[in-house]
């Protein structure tokens, strides 16, 4: 009754109602998949963006008309800005406003402190020449008469009331009097250093044209006191042999071991390793073409690389590489900042700045142009004119996400800017190519595919290369398919064709419950249970490829010559039932035979015979392992599906074969797998993609080492096992998490196909079989 | 011979043997997981080995048989045993001695050859711990409150430990964990006020007031558990281990002390039993190595069942649109295509999305919006139960709607055509006709979805299982139902012990007994899910006729 009461208007609203409803309901389906799809793309796409560097804040400077800028640095969240003049003073800006609520209160290019470096009497009335970094911030200070004072602007953090609240500082690490470098006091023209807890190191050239090295060994620790009253050193004087009057430059790598000596096109390696003498390591002579000279050398961060300009705007890399003939230095690469082929004069490297934890440098020519390259992975990420003319400093902010340079105000000649810039270069190391190509790391004597996401040391460089993991996804399909195509495809052919209707109601659900089974167990099975044994009865597994089917012909052939009562009694139709016995048999005598093969064929261990005589290393987990466990969780996909397409095949085409006079297997493979051949296409489809996605069993059955091997005996690391061991690690929105990302969008692609393909095939069929 | 080969009739019998292949795999694993696990549960006999090594020393090993292989005599060379020359390969055994507090490694293998003598003492006992795992040895001596006793006198004596473990257990638990959760929440409570600029004075008072009774009842009860912890300490056991060695046990530590020699096939039944309903409802212990699996198995359950109240609406709806609503063109094969390619996607895949999406974007939002006062520790910006089930969620949705879909294509059209005829809408049709007829069909669907999300576990590594929650998602305190938290799944219990644990050959037998668990329930409910349908098909059947 209570249909009747409701009146017809509010029926018909809620019958609108419902299917609106019901129909957003189902579009939410492929919402949900275009949602999942734009989502991984959403979180891929950043890593192949190319930098952007963007003006942020740009102060006028308030410096004397004949004082000159010569350093500048920043904190590590940009808050405040400094730069160092010829004078010898510090000035500290602000490049953010005060919290409303702070107590004193400041905008953004207000001048903030300022110091004088030189308390110290040694110094008075001194002009800084020229200033020395260190990847640290420490700044070595050297004066035209021969002073040399070392320093370390520094900012802290300081809290009141919730706000923070960054405060400059300068350090002395060595104390505020002149540190001597050469014993004989003479002003130097050209002076490296780098520093760590235990030891400085200075190479410098003089101007009376030696080549020097000086150490300073600290008693106790540098950097202990901030004011450096107390440090205590011993200090060491060598003079390097150098064969050449002019030096150009001059750089130590931060882990105190060599020294790089630049003049004109030739760059000199020294070893600064031994205590007692400086070794010559190599020498670098790049070729260059004609007219061109080398004007640049900067050394990449991890103290292994060296970069070199030279005139015509080339930048090379080069690293030591283990050769035949020893230990030599090699061109890794080069990079090109004058791509657009300007003069000679104006496309010349002035200047490299290397960025303090990243492979990453940025290239300065004569015309202000600036270039920003990273090196492992060849990317040119940015090109542009920053500045009208070349910048008096130039600085990288410690967490690379910004720049500072100071130059002449273009408007009036004696003022100078300082200005900022925001870089977003998140994903420098991440390009296509070095995803899917070789790499020449560091280090390494050729350019290879690795993948190695994370390891124990600081310096380490994270290598990403999708070319192990998607091979390793290949491998485990592969081996997976080999064993699952032929079993699932034979069963499904049998069931569906031969078997007789009652039999085929109880095996067709006993063999899809093994679909149900979660991949877990069956991973867990293969690593713990089926791996240990496969390894202790080798010679089993690979007796079973032979006997089985030996053994399955001679029971064929032996029922054939069977007396017909018996075979009345036992129909063909029973085969598989009858087969049962047989096999468990046979893989009873491989099993019991194994170890007399053993001991016969491989010296009674066949796992060290492949090792030792044969050279195969072998991994208890390996692909073997998993192409069996895997192949398992296979079967029952490409079972249903292709049992399902022989199954309805028209009876009508069968029939018609029959009463021409074929046999049952000619029927079968002229027509029957002919008609149901798309359909079977689909089903190992359908496989392939369940075997490419497939987590669990690959990440408990391998060894999960990204190796590219088709070795049987070796395991492999794929996609999906990839994901669910790192993921857990990665940082948020770090390459590393955007590449596990990117691996997942790349199995969505894979799997997407392959689906879409069967789904189609499979429709085309069903309209044919109904057309039928 | 060449006729019959030309007949086909080999091929034909290889393909039977196809079929023959997969059902001894399918059924010879669910032996394998069923025999493995349940023996698990089976008390199992001890052993007093005489062993005389190559140099004539002799020892004695106790302990359970684990394992026996045979090897071949080659991969023995370089121990130059003594052996008759025709000796192909030789019996080893693998012993399970217990005991880590003496030595390092409490599995030992033992040649068969070096056996002289081997026995089954009557009063040799295995005694479960709460920690170290087992003790095998003979019962020397008890001490009760300093007193030497009888050893008639250990059931009584274990059971009187086990009424305060009970107790002690109740107060860490419910107690002391209820204040320790309000203390939290006060500390949040405060937090918020500030964040909000509404801490006045009379609020601080009120949760300082607060405060103070929480600690003082805390203090009462502590005192209460200290009570409990000296009454357990007071006895203890002293045990003779295999090499004559005096070990002394305290009670505290001891769980179960068994004779399995003398037990006859009833009383090992009983403990089959009880060995049995103790896996299912006890915590486990010794980094998941030991003991039950309770917190896996709600986990579990919660989780699915929270999957099935998104899922089922959902998969249904859809499934209704493609079947009842949506016209035979071009979007309609496009939703299908979906459809297949959500079934196909990889479960990791999902996990990765359910990672960045669920969690760190809308979790990560909705911690901004009404959590602030938790930050910079999120609440469910994490990964956790509700992301882990709306993930699996979306991986099931195929499974409802292609079963869905499947059941209303069996309805016959008679039966909407004669409810539209009598002049109900199409709405009404549905909900009154065809739902009723169909919900078979979409209970089909629905258990094979938990069936699947039961048996699911690399996305759910990624989204909210872990191997050892503190609490468990659902507990007495206020809102009871912690969907932030994150929670135990038998599947991941099965991967970690079995490969990220220290002692993977003395967890194996769990995880058999975890594996076995798991494939009887999903076994069970696909073996439910198809008797369903498969009923349903023959109603319709009869229905068309």
């Amino acid at each position: 009754m209570a249909v009747l009461i409701s009146s017809t208007r509010s029926r018909s609203i809620k019958n609108s109602l419902a299917k609106w409803l019901i129909t957003f309901g189902g579009i939410s389906v492929l919402f949900t998949l275009v949602l999942i799809f734009l989502y991984l793309l959403y979180v891929v796409k950043p890593i192949f963006e190319s930098a952007k560097i963007e003006s942020k804040v740009n102060i006028s400077l308030q410096l004397k008309a004949n004082e000159k800028v010569l350093a500048t640095g920043v904190d590590e969240l940009q808050e405040l800005v400094y730069e160092i003049t010829d004078t010898g003073n510090i000035d500290f800006y602000h490049l953010k406003a005060s919290d409303p609520l702070a107590k004193k209160q400041f905008a953004v290019g207000e001048h903030s402190f300022s110091a004088h470096l030189f308390a110290d009497d040694d110094f008075k009335q001194e002009r800084v020449v020229s200033i020395a970094n260190s990847f640290t911030a420490n700044k070595l200070l050297h004066t035209a008469s021969g002073k040399t004072l070392l320093v370390q602007p520094s900012f802290y953090a300081e809290y009141s009331n919730d706000i923070r609240k960054i405060i400059p500082q300068v350090n002395y690490p060595l104390g505020q009097g002149s540190l001597v470098i050469d014993e004989q006091q003479i002003p130097l023209s050209q002076l490296a250093f780098a520093m760590d807890e235990e030891q400085i190191v200075f190479v410098a050239f003089t101007k009376d044209k030696r080549l020097i090295k000086t150490n300073f060994i600290a008693d106790d620790e540098f950097g202990s006191s901030s004011n450096g009253d107390d440090v205590e050193y011993e200090t060491n004087y060598q003079l390097i042999d150098y064969p050449v009057d002019v030096v150009d430059e001059i750089k130590v790598t931060p882990d105190l071991s060599l020294a790089f000596v630049r003049s004109g096109s030739t760059v000199r390696v020294y070893s600064l390793t031994d205590e007692e003498e400086v070794s010559l390591k190599a020498t670098i002579t790049p070729t260059l073409n004609d007219n061109t000279y080398l004007t640049a050398m900067a050394l990449l961060s991890g103290s292994s690389s060296v970069l070199l300009g030279d005139s015509s705007g080339q930048i090379s890399q080069w690293f030591e590489v283990a050769t035949d003939s020893g230990r030599q230095f090699k061109q890794i690469r080069t990079f090109d900042a004058d791509n657009e082929n300007t003069s000679q004069t104006s496309s010349a490297i002035t200047a490299i700045y290397t960025e303090q934890f990243r492979k990453s440098f940025y290239t300065m020519t004569t015309s202000g142009m600036v270039n920003v390259f990273y090196t492992t992975s060849s990317a040119h990420l940015w090109q542009g004119q920053l500045t009208s003319s070349q910048p008096a400093a130039f600085a990288i902010a410690p967490r690379a996400n910004g720049l500072i340079i100071i130059g002449n105000d273009p408007l009036d000649a004696n003022k100078r800017n300082l200005q900022t810039f925001s870089v977003h270069n998140e994903h420098p190391e991440v390009t296509w190519q070095a995803l899917w190509q070789e790499v020449w790391y560091e280090g390494y004597p050729e350019p290879d595919y690795i993948w190695q996401s994370s390891s124990g040391s600081d310096d380490f460089e994270a290598k990403f290369s999708l070319v192990p993991i998607s091979f390793g996804t290949i491998k485990a399909a592969l081996y997976a398919m080999l064993f699952a195509v032929p079993v699932a495809l034979s069963a499904a052919i049998y069931t569906a064709y031969f078997m007789t209707p009652s039999l085929r109601k109880k095996v067709k659900p006993t063999i899809e419950m093994m679909e149900a089974l979660p991949t877990v167990i069956l991973g867990f099975l293969a690593g713990l249970w089926l791996a240990p044994l496969m390894e202790e009865y080798l010679p089993a597994i690979f007796l079973l490829f032979i006997l089985l089917p030996l053994a399955t012909v001679l029971t064929a052939f032996s029922w054939h010559k069977l007396p017909n009562k018996i075979k009345d009694k036992l129909p063909e139709s029973l085969a598989p039932i009858l087969l049962i016995p047989v096999i468990m048999l046979t893989t009873y005598v491989a099993f019991a035979l194994s170890p007399q093969l053993e001991a016969i064929l491989f010296n009674g261990d066949m796992r060290q015979f492949l090792t030792n005589d044969l050279g195969i290393n072998f991994d208890q987990r390996n692909a073997l392992v998993v192409g069996i466990a895997m192949g398992f969780a296979v079967i029952p996909t490409i079972f249903t599906m292709a049992e399902d397409a022989i199954f309805s095949v028209p009876g009508h085409l069968t029939n018609g074969s029959l009463a021409l006079g074929a046999t049952q297997w000619q029927t079968l493979v002229g027509v029957v797998l002919l008609t149901a051949s798309p359909g079977i296409f689909s089903a190992v489809m359908m496989g392939l993609g369940r075997a490419v996605g497939e987590t669990m069993i690959v990440l408990m059955a391998t060894g999960n080492t990204p190796i590219l091997d088709w070795s049987i005996f070796q395991g492999m690391r794929t996609l999906a096992a990839n994901i669910a061991v790192e993921m857990p690690e990665a940082e948020v929105g770090s390459s590393h998490y955007r590449i596990l990302f990117l691996a997942a969008f790349v199995l969505f692609i894979f799997t997407f196909i392959f689906n879409t393909a069967a789904e189609f095939v499979r429709q085309r069929l069903r309209e044919k079989y109904s057309s039928m | 011979m060449n006729k019959w080969f030309k007949s086909g009739a080999p091929w034909i019998w290889l393909s039977a043997g196809g079929v023959s292949i997969s059902l001894i795999s399918v059924l010879g694993l669910l032996w394998l997981i069923a025999s493995r696990g349940l023996s698990y549960f089976w008390p199992s006999e001890l052993y007093q080995f005489d062993l005389l090594d190559e140099n004539g020393v002799k020892s004695v090993v106790i302990g359970e048989i684990y394992d026996r292989e045979e090897i071949p005599v080659g991969q023995l060379a370089h121990l130059n045993l003594d052996l008759d020359p025709e000796q192909e390969v030789l019996e080893r055994l693998l012993i399970k001695t217990g005991n880590r507090e003496l030595v390092s490694l409490d599995f030992r293998w033992l040649l068969s050859h070096n056996i002289t003598n081997t026995q089954k003492p009557k009063d040799l006992v295995v005694v479960e711990r709460r920690t170290h795992g087992n003790f095998y040895g003979y019962i020397d001596s008890m001490v009760v409150d300093g007193n030497e006793v009888d050893s008639n006198q250990l059931d009584e004596l274990l059971t009187r430990v086990e009424g305060f473990q009970q107790q002690i257990d109740e107060l860490q638990k419910s107690d002391i964990g209820a204040i320790n959760y309000q203390l939290e929440r006060l500390r949040l409570k405060t937090r918020k006020y500030q964040l909000q600029d509404k801490l006045t004075p009379e609020r601080q008072a009120k949760i300082d007031s607060e405060v103070v009774n929480l600690n003082q009842r805390y203090a009462k009860l502590e005192q209460e558990l200290m009570g409990y912890r000296e009454e357990i300490s007071r006895d203890h056991i002293v045990m003779r281990a295999m090499d004559g060695q005096l070990v002394t046990i305290n009670f505290e530590y001891i769980l179960k002390v068994t004779f399995n020699n003398q037990l006859n096939l009833l009383e090992k039944l009983s403990t089959f039993f009880s060995q049995i309903g103790g896996f299912i409802i006890e915590d486990p212990r010794e980094a998941n190595t030991e003991g039950g699996v309770f917190p896996a198995i709600f986990g579990t359950v919660l989780m699915v069942l929270l999957m099935t109240v998104i899922v089922s609406p959902l998969g249904v709806i859809a499934a209704i649109y493609l079947h009842e609503y949506a016209g035979k063109n071009a979007f309609t094969k496009l939703l299908r295509i979906s459809v297949i390619n959500l079934a196909g996607v990889p479960s990791i895949v999902y996990g990765v999305f359910g990672l960045g999406f669920f969690v760190y974007m809308v979790g990560g939002s909705l911690d901004q919006l009404f959590y602030s006062e938790n930050l910079p520790s999120p609440t469910f910006g994490t990964p956790g139960v509700l992301w882990s089930s709306l993930t699996l969620a979306i991986l099931t949705l195929p499974v409802v709607i292609v079963s869905t879909e499947e059941g209303l294509s069996r309805i016959p059209l008679e039966m909407r055509y004669g409810s539209l005829a009598l002049g109900a809408t199409k709405a009404e049709t549905l909900w009154r006709i065809i739902l009723p007829i169909a919900s078979p069909a979409i209970m089909t669907g629905i258990i094979l979805a938990i069936a699947r999300a039961a048996g699911e576990v690399a996305p759910l590594m990624l989204v909210g299982v872990v191997k050892m929650a503190p609490n468990l998602p659902l507990d007495g305190n206020f809102p009871f139902l912690h969907l932030d938290r994150k929670f135990m799944h038998l599947g991941f219990h099965i991967y970690d012990v079995g490969f990220q644990s220290p002692n993977v050959e003395a967890a194996r037998p769990l995880v058999f007994a975890t594996a076995l668990l798991l494939v009887t329930i999903i076994v069970a409910l696909n073996m439910t899910a198809v008797s369903i349908r498969n009923r349903l098909r023959e109603k319709y059947k009869m229905l068309e006729h």
